[in-house]
């Protein structure tokens, strides 16, 4: 979990900087957008990482499905009254919930723009060079006209959000990086990650919707 | 005799393969001086008046070191309060007219005995397994202070050993694992160099035998260092995923 759990989270990272360049919504905007794109789908390193991604994202749901159901096995009388509030965050409480959530918005998620990108049919602008391309920027654009799909992005950004904020430190807990002195410093960066990280991404969505 | 008076539900369990329910006791003349434990032989020298079976719970030392006593009250492993055992929870951590919930530790790997009593030798395998130090005793004693331990480490070693294993942390954890008992119970040895010669077969042989007794997984929610009654470390689990990652990668 830790492991495919960092690696996650540096995905967020590359994915979130690239998805930026949706904020300018100028025709030059949109053919920059259109060339990363092209690049990320066709450009070989970028694809074994890619499958290296979607290994991970399998691995990460079905370990945490499978640690889900031992831990379900390990108490199978519960409490008539728990007091969890009194002893851990809610996040960490519902990391199996938060991420369920993660998964099948993945999956409307990667159906709308990835599935699109790589299986469907795509209007065809010109690139730079006079060359054709897809335009996935006319299919997100259009996607984030939609109110609820807007709404949906945003909501699915703070569940991420709390999933991080556990997730984070938690992965390198499992490493068994836990010192007096950096354990801090990860703590904090991990509620910087999850904070900031989700607000960015929910931002695209925001702004296209309201400069459509 | 003290004026609080109390709605306890309590869980009743005939034996092991009985369904079990909880139970409501009205019990009065509480003393908020009294222990939690205290205030339950009020109630079963009442129910023992009454001709009713009294209620079976845990507890030996009465001074929060023998790690018997247990009980999950109102939600928490040794209820309200921290750094305590239920022997050392008193009655004035409750207000009079308060419904007080007791049950006992819930794990698949502590079957529940009678009523709140439930059977931790789980634990006394997991330590039989390799939470020792194997010395030979024929007459070849090294002294003390031959080999030199830093204070540091000495002191983060004796932190672990406070361990009691009360099983509060298992209690707790929503996972029902049993990280920090076993990261305690290795830690204690893996910071000495007594302990290093064995270290690498202990935290796989430890680990092995948690796993084989039905705990959970440990996921970092913390919950169990909070409700500890010894205050252990989660670092103590930092460390002993050390050690088993390194164990686990190195092991022939």
């Amino acid at each position: 979990m830790a492991l495919t759990g960092l690696f996650l989270v540096t995905f967020l990272v590359a994915h979130l900087a690239g998805n930026l360049q949706l904020l300018d919504m100028s025709p030059e905007g949109q053919r920059k957008f259109n060339e990363y794109a092209r690049f990320m789908t066709t450009f070989p390193l970028v694809k074994a990482v890619s499958y290296l991604l979607y290994f991970s994202i399998l691995f990460h749901a079905f370990d945490g499905f499978l640690l889900t159901i031992q831990n379900r096995k390990a108490r199978p009388v519960k409490y008539a009254k728990e007091n969890a509030g009194a002893n851990r965050s809610w996040a960490s409480n519902n990391m199996a919930l938060l991420g369920t959530l993660i998964l099948v918005f993945l999956v409307i998620h990667m159906k709308h723009f990835w599935y699109e990108m790589h299986f469907g049919e795509l209007p065809i602008v010109k690139d730079s060079q006079g060359q054709e391309m897809k335009d996935l920027y006319t299919i997100v654009a259009a996607a984030f006209t939609q109110l609820w799909y807007v709404a949906l992005y945003v909501v699915m950004m703070a569940v991420l959000a709390f999933h991080l904020l556990h997730g984070f430190q938690s992965a390198f807990q499992s490493l068994g990086i836990n010192h007096a002195r950096y354990t801090p410093i990860i703590k904090s960066v991990g509620v910087f990650f999850a904070v900031v990280v989700p607000v960015l991404f929910a931002l695209i969505p925001v702004w296209m919707f309201v400069n459509r | 005799m003290g004026n609080m008076k109390l709605t306890l539900k309590i869980w009743r369990q005939n034996g092991p393969n009985d369904k079990g329910r909880m139970e409501n006791y009205p019990v009065n003349d509480v003393s908020e001086d009294m222990s939690f434990l205290e205030m339950l032989d009020v109630l079963n020298d009442q129910l023992v008046r009454e001709g009713k079976d009294p209620i079976a719970f845990d507890h030996d030392c009465r001074e929060g070191i023998c790690g018997m006593c247990s009980l999950f009250i109102n939600g928490e492993a040794h209820g309200p309060g921290r750094g305590i055992t239920t022997c050392q929870l008193h009655m004035r951590k409750f207000k009079d007219g308060d419904t007080i919930y007791v049950e006992p530790w819930r794990s698949a790997a502590f079957p529940v005995i009678k009523d709140l009593a439930t059977n931790r030798s789980a634990f006394d395998r997991i330590q039989a397994a390799g939470g020792f130090v194997s010395v030979n005793t024929s007459g070849n004693l090294v002294d003390g202070n031959a080999v030199p331990i830093p204070k540091d480490d000495a002191d983060k070693a004796f932190d672990a050993a406070t361990c009691i294993g009360c099983g509060a942390c298992v209690a707790t954890c929503p996972n029902g694992s049993a990280m920090l008992f076993t990261a305690a119970k290795v830690s204690q040895l893996a910071l000495l160099p007594q302990g290093r010669p064995e270290a690498k077969r202990r935290a796989l042989a430890m680990v092995e035998q948690m796993d084989k007794e039905g705990f959970g997984n440990c996921s970092n929610t913390g919950a169990c260092e909070v409700e500890c009654p010894k205050g252990i470390s989660l670092e103590h689990i930092a460390r002993l995923n050390r050690e088993y990652l390194a164990a686990s990668v190195t092991k022939e």
